[in-house]
This record gives C-alpha cells, sequence and structure tokens, in this order.
C-alpha cells in the first residue's frame, strides 16, 4: 500500500512539475521562432507566422502543453534545437555520467559522515569533537569552485597525478583509466557534502545516547562499543538516510559547479546549458529527469529506513 | 544531591524507598549500577553477596550490571530498544553474561518470556516493542532484568506507567519471580499504597536523605517524621472520602551547598528555630525504626 502510494505521489509530482516548467519555458518572451529570425534577416514575418502554424507555436499553452504530454506518455520526448538530435540521446549519456558521480559520491561521504559523526557524538566538546567540527564546518563553507581549483592545481599541475578535466575516452583507456577522470570532481563534491551529514549523524546519535533504552543497554552490562553500534546507531542512522536521500536529488542537478570546474558532461551542466542556450524542450526534459532522480532518491532512503527501523511499514 | 543514605536488604527481602519526584531515588539506584550521570559522583561503599563493589575499576562494572544487579525502569516503552525485537534484547543479556551464543540465547529468551506469563512466547519473542502493549512491555523488561537471576534487582516505578489492573499482575508478578529466584529488591516508588503491599522494610527520602526507616506495618500504623505522616495523610482512602484530597504544602527545596538545619523545615508545621540550625541525625527511637527528626520523639 505504502509502495503504491508513493509511486502514485511520484507520478503526481513529475506531472505537476513537467506543467510547471513548461509554462515557465512557455511564458518566457520569445519562442524558437524568434531565434531563428533573428539569426536569418531573410525570414519573412509571413514565413515566421506560417512556420509557427507548421511547429503549433501559434496555439494556446495549455493545448501546446497537452500535445506534448500525449507524445512524452508515448515515449516521445522530442528533439533538441540546438543540438538537432533526440533529446533523450544527449539525456541518457548525462545521465549515466551525473549517476556515476552521484553514487560515488554518496557511497563515500555517507560512510565517512557517519564514521565522523560517530567519533564526535561520542564526547561532545571533546578534541576529536573539535576536530570534526572545524573539517566539517570548512566542508560546508568553502566554495566548490575554489576546492576544485585548489584540487587541479595540485593533484593535475604540480603532482601531475590525475587529469584536470575531462571525462575519459570510452573503450580506449579501460574502466580505470576513466575513473582516474572522476577522483577530483567526486572528492569535490565530497567534501562539500560531507560537512550536512557529518553534523546531522552527530546530533542524532548525541540524541539518540540519551535516550531510556541506551541506559536500559548500559544496565544490563553492555560496553559501550556495543551500547554505541548495536543500540545507538541504527536508531540514529534513519534520521541521517533521509539528510542523504535530499543530498541525492540536490546532487543530480546542483553539482553545476563541479561538472563545469572538470568539464563533466552531467545533467546539471545540460541544464545549464540548455537553458542559456533557449534549449526548451532538452531543459524541460533534463529538468524532468532530475526531478525523477531526487524522487527515487528519496524513495530509496524511505525504504532503507523502514528496513532500519521495524515501527515503519512499507506494505 | 543525595547524602548519608545507607541501607541493607536482605536476600528475598523488598526494601521500599519512598520519596516525592526528585528526592533521590532513582538517583540511588543509579548509583548501585555505577550509572551516575556525569557530573555527580559517588563515594561510599556497595556490597553484594560479600563482595565489595564500590572500589571496581570502570571497565568492570558491565560484568556486574544485568549480572548481579539488574534494574527494571519505569517507562517501559522507553526502556526498550525500538529496533530490536524483544526476543533479542532479552537474550542479549544471556549472550553477554553467560557466553551464550546467539542461538541459544534466543531460546532461552523464549524461556524467560514464559517465565514472566506472556502467551505464546516463541512468536513474542520475534516481536518489537511496539506491537506490545503496556503491561506485556514491562513483562519483557522484567524478563530481561531476571534473567541471569541477579543478586539484586532495583525496580523504579515499575508499575507506574502502566494501568491500575495491569499494575496489580505486575506486581504479583515481581513477588512469584522473587520468590522464586530469591533476590533482594528494592522497589523505588512514590505510591505509598502500592509500597505498603510489597516492602518488608521501608526507607523514606526527602530531598537527598533518609528521613525515617521502619518495617511497612511500623512505618504506616506508627509514622515518626512530619513528611511520612504527610506523605500518609495524602493517601486517598476509599473508606474515608474526603471533599479535598490533603497535600503538603510548598516543593522540595533546591538544595546548593550551604544549606542549614532539616531540609524538610520550610514545609514542616512543626518546624522551630532549632529545625533550621540543626540538621536532624538518623536515630533509633524504637527496634527497627529510625527517624530523623528533631520533633519526633515516641
Amino acid at each position: 500500500m505504502f509502495f503504491l502510494r508513493r509511486l502514485l505521489g511520484m507520478a503526481i509530482v513529475l506531472l505537476a512539475m513537467s506543467f510547471v516548467v513548461y509554462g515557465l519555458i512557455g511564458l518566457m518572451p520569445g519562442d524558437p521562432i524568434d531565434l531563428m529570425v533573428m539569426s536569418n534577416p531573410g525570414i519573412t514575418a509571413a514565413d515566421a507566422d506560417r512556420l509557427r502554424a507548421l511547429y503549433s507555436l501559434d496555439e494556446p499553452l495549455v493545448t501546446r502543453y497537452g500535445h506534448w504530454l500525449i507524445a512524452a506518455l508515448q515515449g516521445d520526448f522530442g528533439f533538441s534545437r540546438v543540438y538537432a538530435q533526440p533529446v533523450l540521446d544527449i539525456i541518457g549519456p548525462a545521465l549515466w555520467q551525473t549517476t556515476k558521480l552521484v553514487a560515488l559520491t554518496l557511497v563515500i561521504s555517507s560512510i565517512l559522515a557517519t564514521a565522523l559523526g560517530i567519533l564526535s557524538a561520542l564526547r561532545p566538546g571533546g578534541k576529536i569533537d573539535t576536530l570534526v567540527s572545524f573539517i566539517s564546518f570548512a566542508g560546508i563553507s568553502l566554495p566548490s569552485f575554489w576546492l576544485a581549483l585548489i584540487l587541479i592545481l595540485t593533484f593535475a599541475v604540480w603532482l601531475g597525478w590525475l587529469p584536470a578535466s575531462g571525462m575519459g575516452r570510452p573503450g580506449e583507456e579501460g574502466f580505470l583509466g576513466n575513473a582516474r577522470f572522476l577522483i577530483l570532481p567526486v572528492t569535490t563534491l565530497v567534501i562539500a557534502n560531507i560537512g550536512g551529514v557529518t553534523r546531522y549523524a552527530r546530533s542524532a546519535l548525541i540524541e539518540t545516547l540519551r535516550m531510556d533504552f541506551i541506559r536500559t543497554a548500559r544496565a544490563k552490562g553492555a560496553r559501550e562499543p556495543r551500547v554505541v553500534l548495536r543500540h545507538g546507531v541504527p536508531n540514529a542512522l534513519s534520521s541521517v538516510i533521509t539528510v542523504i536521500g535530499m543530498n541525492f536529488g540536490t546532487l543530480f542537478s546542483g553539482a553545476l559547479i563541479t561538472e563545469t570546474m572538470f568539464a563533466q558532461r552531467g545533467l546539471g551542466k545540460t541544464i545549464y546549458d540548455a537553458i542559456l542556450g533557449n534549449d526548451y524542450n532538452l531543459a524541460l526534459v533534463a529538468l524532468l529527469f532530475a526531478t525523477f532522480a531526487t524522487l527515487i532518491g528519496n524513495l530509496l532512503a524511505d525504504l532503507a529506513c523502514a528496513w532500519l527501523d521495524p515501527r515503519i511499514s512499507v506494505i | 544531591m543525595v547524602d548519608g543514605v545507607s541501607y541493607t536488604i536482605a536476600r528475598g527481602r523488598t526494601l521500599g524507598v519512598v520519596g516525592e519526584s526528585g528526592c533521590g531515588k532513582s538517583m540511588t539506584a543509579l548509583a548501585l549500577l555505577g550509572l551516575v550521570p556525569k557530573p555527580a559522583h559517588v563515594t561510599g561503599r556497595i556490597v553484594v553477596s560479600g563482595q565489595n563493589l564500590s572500589g571496581i575499576a570502570a571497565g568492570k562494572w558491565p560484568e556486574i550490571r544485568g549480572k548481579r544487579i539488574a534494574m527494571v525502569f519505569q517507562e517501559p516503552m522507553t526502556a526498550l530498544n525500538p529496533g530490536m525485537c524483544v526476543g533479542d534484547q532479552i537474550g542479549e543479556v544471556l549472550h553477554l553474561h553467560e557466553s551464550l551464543g546467539w542461538k541459544e540465547a534466543r531460546e532461552r529468551a523464549v524461556e524467560e518470556l514464559r517465565l514472566v506469563g506472556i502467551p505464546s512466547p516463541a512468536e513474542r519473542a520475534k516481536s518489537y516493542p511496539h506491537q506490545l502493549s503496556g503491561g506485556m512491555r514491562q513483562r519483557v523488561v522484567i524478563a530481561m532484568a531476571l534473567a541471569c537471576r541477579p543478586d539484586v534487582l532495583i525496580a523504579d516505578e515499575p508499575t507506574t506507567a502502566l494501568d491500575v489492573t495491569i499494575q496489580a499482575q505486575i506486581l504479583e508478578l515481581m513477588q512469584r519471580l522473587q520468590d522464586e529466584i530469591g533476590m533482594a529488591v528494592q522497589f523505588i516508588s512514590h505510591n505509598l499504597a502500592v509500597v505498603s503491599e510489597i516492602a518488608d522494610e521501608v526507607i523514606v527520602m526527602y530531598a537527598g536523605q533518609v528521613v525515617e526507616r521502619a518495617s511497612a506495618e511500623e512505618l504506616f500504623s506508627k509514622p515518626l517524621h512530619p513528611y511520612t505522616q504527610g506523605l500518609i495523610a495524602t493517601m486517598p482512602m476509599i473508606d474515608n472520602r474526603q471533599e479535598q484530597l490533603a497535600v503538603i504544602p510548598g516543593v522540595v527545596p533546591h538544595l546548593d551547598g550551604n544549606h542549614k538545619g532539616c531540609r524538610f523545615a520550610g514545609r514542616c508545621h512543626k518546624a522551630d528555630s532549632e529545625c533550621r540550625a540543626l540538621v536532624p541525625a538518623l536515630i533509633t527511637v524504637e527496634p527497627a525504626h529510625e527517624v530523623a527528626c528533631h520533633k519526633a520523639r515516641p
């Protein structure tokens, strides 16, 4: 029941999102024909009107949205104006690239952040806690473009260990060769993300360790490592996972700066370029895919929470 | 601040500890488990079956807790781990202290659940705390505390959070298990009616000090300390219906280091200048009846 309701909810969110984005883009001054007229002085006003009619651009916005939706539901997401290719052919590789970045970032930063959070929650205000707090706040406040530059400077320019940017050529350098291109962008994203999750893990665990059942565990004769790892952490983890799930969405469309700095053709960069280049349909569909990824991330987080906490039921 | 509290409980007997909220009952109990929260610290001696526990290293405490001294907590909902099935929570005690493997520990947990009167224990062992009623949860907490047959059981308001009908069942269960296992019980409560039923001996605590100690019978028939008298007067009696319930005026004082005189003086109708200046000592006024009050002369 829960699962079905969630899937239905996701469909509704996607539908609403597509309408809002389509509407916003449609309400922007100018349309593709205006752009053609600007770039080609030979087009007369009559030609422009004929083209508008050909592309149904003279119809009301809602009707156009209806056309687009019916086609999209049949799997036809249309063409990109700039690339003159089906949008899915452009979004597919970008989505795959971003998925690699985001998945690696999430796995590494979740493990590190949880471990650091546990370490600082053991002695709030202690030396380790102070150090971890410093690292967290540094990670939160460092601008990622600056971080990316420093990393490129250190590891690509001075040490020459890693490529400065790019994605590698598939098939040419093998999987490991291409993986080298991911190290710096993933490091940047991990450092930028780890702070918030660490702070969250810390406070969630501190709160959990104050609960009565922790005292019960101690009264049973459990030693501290067991009290913390078996009784504290599993009960604190569900709220940490919720935060990680939300980060998932932010990373998917919001890794723009990092993707730009490292010349990664990811989803964030695709959306940004599409909006700048008036590639309406590409921007629209790419945004919807980013939304979909966010929703999937939150769903996965909820499923993980339900798995950890028997009080939540998914069936 | 708990001060100068001293008592002995014989095997198979029950000591009732009575007092209103914040008087140090629970703190005294946690001291017995070495679990007093920081920055408080404990001085004095804890002796169980002839072994002095007060000097032992911090690393040795986990071997005592749950094995020699066990505790039943007030609120059975929050005292159980919400993410662990109850069988595992009971099994954990056995796993920790009797070096049983998890499989054996789980099987023993089912036996313990049967012992505390939980129907179809094998299935219930797989339940999570939120799937059980309050009374069932408290039975689980009791099973957990008694799994290793401790020498001393501390029960901190074990029935306060329960319905009255369930309270009676839990008290009966605790008395039956005490007869079977023979442990000494320290029963902490602010409910005099419950204490009068279950305790052999009672100490009355006020603001961190023992103000009166007597056998349960003697204490309820001949209370000497004005605070004890006040507490007994506040008990609603079904055969003595009053329009208004009796109260002891005022609240437990907030103690700083330089409090002078009797700690109850501020709320006591018999208090005079002597009470405000001198701390009353706990003196024996009759065999097995002690009281700390300048005005209590039998």
